[in-house]
């Protein structure tokens, strides 16, 4: 098999389902992601998974866990630690007591960013398939769109010193795969959803479920949806 | 009484400028009469050189504009449209479960009888494009099970309480998992569990 890996998932993929169609039209999709707090183990799957796919320089993250400890009805004041962008796992939790839960952090792909509305170039955008992407010979690295993000999802990459952030796996969602981080999540608790496919389960789960983004005040337009977030989580 | 100050005189002009001024009225073939020909003059002079620089500037603007900005841009909004095919176009790392099971069948049969139908392969296995472009000569890294199943199983307080988390000191003494468990179906004395599998991973 000399064919590049995006090809023979093709093959597959066309044989089995159809509507993963390789003519991929930008105007027919829209992208989010549903993370369900209740199932995540925070193994660090999805962060390592994002840095080899990605090349995402060490020390620096464009997905991370977070894990929180809120004691009793101290909700508005949660511990949080994220050892390594939780990149190696976590060590044994000291609090037993209280309610603990793991929460993974990505770029919400916002339709209405704040960071793509303060560069001064054009270098970052939403995409008509609703990815909010950076253009790496355009950035100036000049820092305003990861001043504004209030998600902190935003890094200069030291190697490049320009902006860089979740692609939400562009290179493999118009391939019709899933991205990384939700590729090799072991218990499904990150799933790709296309809001503008009516056959994607995500449908069903937002009909079904209490369904929160994060800093909804915030008017972002966030696509990434928490099933069972406390509301602890910032 | 102080007298009226008159302004000043727009007819006293040097006899040079006079021929100048007439030259440009023929070019503007509306030639104005008396005081306000001489005054007009003077404002087309200054006026021409304003709109020759900003003609100048002007094409000069647009001439670099066609030159400096991609062709791309503004294709879809304001930014560079290529930039959407060049992230697109970056290679994958993970070959997803779907192309593993294109060819490990027997992984897949195994897999269906346990709970750990719903762990893609790579989540363990990690990257492998590489091994599906070429399975014959790039072979996946053997892995060590007291490191991978400990990433997921190790006891949490933050886990789930329903997901099955060991101490791993307490529970296997530094043994590797695949001593007693099988990776692909974990659970010890499932020969009997004909169990479907009814979760699948979306």
């Amino acid at each position: 098999m000399l064919l590049p890996a995006a090809a023979v998932a093709w093959q597959y993929l066309q044989a089995g389902t159809p509507e993963a169609s390789p003519n991929y039209k930008l105007t027919e999709h829209w992208w989010g992601m549903l993370i369900d707090i209740p199932k995540c183990i925070g193994c660090g799957s999805c962060v390592r998974a994002c840095a080899e796919e990605n090349d995402v320089p060490e020390g620096y993250f464009r997905t991370w866990i977070e894990r929180y400890h809120v004691a009793d009805w101290k909700i508005e004041r949660p511990e949080v630690e994220s050892p390594n962008g939780g990149k190696q796992g976590f060590p044994p939790n000291q609090e037993t007591t209280g309610k603990n839960f793991f929460v993974p952090k990505l770029c919400n792909q916002c339709a209405e960013s704040p960071c793509t509305q303060v560069c001064p170039v054009g270098a970052t955008f939403v995409t008509p398939d609703g990815v909010v992407l950076v253009d790496k010979s355009y950035c100036l690295g000049c820092r305003y769109c990861v001043q504004a993000c209030p998600y902190g999802c935003r890094f200069i990459n030291p190697k490049t010193n320009t902006a860089e952030k979740c692609s939400l796996c562009y290179h493999r969602i118009t391939k019709g795969l899933t991205t990384a981080c939700c590729e090799v999540c072991p218990t499904g608790a990150r799933q790709l959803a296309d809001l503008k496919n009516p056959q994607d389960p995500i449908h069903e789960f937002l009909r079904t479920h209490t369904v929160q983004v994060l800093k909804p005040h915030m008017a972002t337009g966030a696509k990434v949806f928490y099933n069972g977030m406390d509301g602890s989580v910032r | 009484m102080t007298p009226i100050t008159t302004p000043c005189d727009l007819n006293h002009r040097s006899p040079h400028e006079s021929q100048l001024s007439k030259s440009i009225a023929q070019i503007c073939a509306q030639p104005a009469p008396g005081i306000w020909r001489n005054h007009l003059f003077k404002d087309i002079e200054h006026l021409v050189r304003l709109a020759a620089v900003i003609a100048i500037a002007l094409i000069a603007f647009v001439a670099l504009r066609v030159v400096v900005v991609p062709k791309s841009f503004g294709q879809y909004g304001h930014y560079r449209g290529a930039a959407i095919a060049e992230a697109a176009a970056r290679p994958v790392a993970f070959a997803g479960h779907e192309t593993c099971e294109a060819c490990h069948t027997d992984v897949v049969d195994q897999k269906k009888q346990g709970r750990h139908v719903v762990v893609p392969c790579e989540a363990c296995h990690g990257a492998q494009a590489k091994h599906a472009d070429d399975p014959a000569s790039v072979k996946p890294p053997k892995l060590d099970t007291a490191v991978v199943c400990a990433r997921c199983h190790e006891a949490n307080s933050a886990k789930p309480k329903a997901f099955p988390q060991v101490a791993t000191a307490d529970h296997s003494q530094g043994l590797a998992c695949d001593t007693c468990h099988q990776p692909h179906r974990p659970k010890i004395d499932d020969q009997a569990d004909t169990k479907p599998a009814t979760k699948v991973k979306k």
